[in-house]
């Protein structure tokens, strides 16, 4: 049974019909990379899997777990707990440093105490290599560094899939690659990733499973290197061509 | 008739003081905790809980507080229960205060991002720890200034619970000047107290906001 399956999702924003019919499965250790043009539904799809946002038909299973039950407030708080999401815009909370933005969820939702809650951000942090930051507040951190607290700030509730919005969009060229190494080493480690990237190398190279979502459906799907080498749709062709 | 020397006016006046600040403490206070428990219904996001917050501020808001203050005076005593000006005008100023107060706070905690909803929701928070841990401590950087700056309002709406016999300054100058006869002199000494008392609350609210916006 995949860790994540998502079965014919549908989704309105009002006449909008954003997402319709999307079915994706992604396996324990998989990582899928979402890709497409704005607008085609991509982060609404990531956004469902958390139920950030809700869809209106068809069903998303996340370990077992039915996303569209999981309206009663215990059973949201253990689906998240299973899935970390990192956002385009870090997210980081201001009034905290980068320990206690990585301490703050373990403490309030896990319960775990300070010393438990200091040792999970000594970890996280040097696992994305900011152990010299633990101390920073955000606004003393660049864009590159914030979002790799704010991958420490995911990873330290131990979840079984981590969803990324498009997590290198918002930073300067010269940062892109620091987060990215980083999230090449969780996929080493063998956590099960989503990413919604415009990142196509790093898709190609580090993807086990390439989606291209083009208006609100899944146009291809299938191993990156083999989709990339020839797209078998010319939606796809002329996508890679826009990007490249 | 004139014996009254400026002295005893002047403190005969700063007595009655002390009713005024009393009041004014118990009305913010009382009025910042009542305020609190309902900007957490008012942000809820919960159908029915917002509508009755809503109708709530809008009921202290779009009526006269020397109304407001005749209800519960006159009203609470049609229910058998004697009520005493001091208590009238507590219940009264705390529940105008507090719809004051929620609206003031909503507006600091609607200015915070979205993602910092999103980030704390997706890190498993319920809306509760969201709010204490998460949004209210920024809010609150935000909300310093302006609650500062409402303390003058609530100070100066104290006046009007002398209309139903509470003695506070405002009363006493009454009361002073039937005596005396000199208008001009007691209530020149009430103006003075009031701004005594609201003047450095105003230039410190100003202050905060200064350095708010000093340290964006």
């Amino acid at each position: 049974m995949p860790l994540v399956d998502i079965k014919d999702v549908r989704k309105s924003f009002g006449p909008v019909e954003v997402l319709r019919g999307v079915s994706v499965d992604v396996e324990r250790g998989d990582v899928v990379a979402i890709i497409g043009k704005s607008g085609s539904g991509k982060s609404t799809l990531l956004r469902c899997i958390n139920r950030l946002e809700t869809y209106d038909e068809g069903s998303i299973v996340v370990d077992g777990m039915n996303v569209g039950d999981a309206r009663k407030e215990k059973k949201l708080r253990d689906l998240r707990r299973n899935v970390g999401m990192v956002f385009q815009q870090f997210n980081l909370f201001p009034h905290l440093t980068a320990a206690e933005n990585v301490m703050l969820a373990p403490k309030v939702v896990n319960k775990a105490n300070n010393h438990e809650a200091k040792l999970l951000a000594e970890e996280t942090l040097a696992k994305v290599g900011l152990s010299d930051k633990a101390n920073n507040y955000p606004s003393q951190l660049s864009g590159g560094q914030q979002q790799r607290v704010a991958i420490a700030r995911a990873l330290a509730m131990r979840p079984n899939v981590l969803l990324c919005d498009e997590i290198t969009s918002a930073l300067d060229p010269e940062l892109v690659n620091e987060v990215l190494r980083v999230v090449e080493q969780l996929a080493r480690e063998g956590i099960t990733l989503i990413l919604v990237t415009h990142e196509m190398r790093f898709a190609r190279d580090v993807g086990t499973k390439l989606v291209f979502m083009h208006l609100g459906k899944v146009h291809e799907v299938g191993p990156p290197k083999e989709l990339f080498a020839a797209p078998r749709t010319a939606e796809l062709q002329q996508f890679i061509g826009s990007v490249h | 008739m004139n014996d009254f020397s400026f002295w005893v006016i002047l403190s005969n006046l700063l007595l009655a003081t002390r009713w005024t600040i009393a009041l004014s403490l118990v009305a913010f206070v009382c009025g910042g905790i009542v305020g609190l428990a309902l900007l957490f219904a008012r942000t809820s996001g919960i159908g029915w809980l917002t509508l009755a917050t809503k109708a709530y501020i809008e009921f202290f808001q779009g009526t006269p507080l020397l109304i407001q203050l005749f209800l519960f005076f006159f009203g609470v005593a049609l229910l058998g229960v004697e009520v005493s000006p001091w208590i009238a005008a507590s219940l009264a100023l705390t529940f105008w205060t507090s719809a004051f107060l929620t609206e003031i706070w909503r507006g600091c905690v609607e200015s915070i991002p979205k993602g910092q909803w999103e980030a704390s929701e997706s890190l498993a928070f319920n809306y509760i720890e969201q709010m204490r841990y998460v949004i209210l401590p920024q809010a609150f950087r935000i909300a310093i200034a302006p609650t500062v700056g409402f303390s003058v309002q609530v100070i100066k709406g104290t006046a009007l619970a002398s209309i139903i016999g509470f003695v506070d300054l405002t009363k006493a100058g009454t009361m002073l000047n039937n005596a005396t006869f000199r208008p001009f002199l007691v209530y020149s000494l009430v103006a003075l107290i009031y701004f005594c008392l609201c003047f450095p609350l105003s230039w410190y609210a100003h202050r905060l906001e200064r350095q708010l916006h000093a340290a964006r």
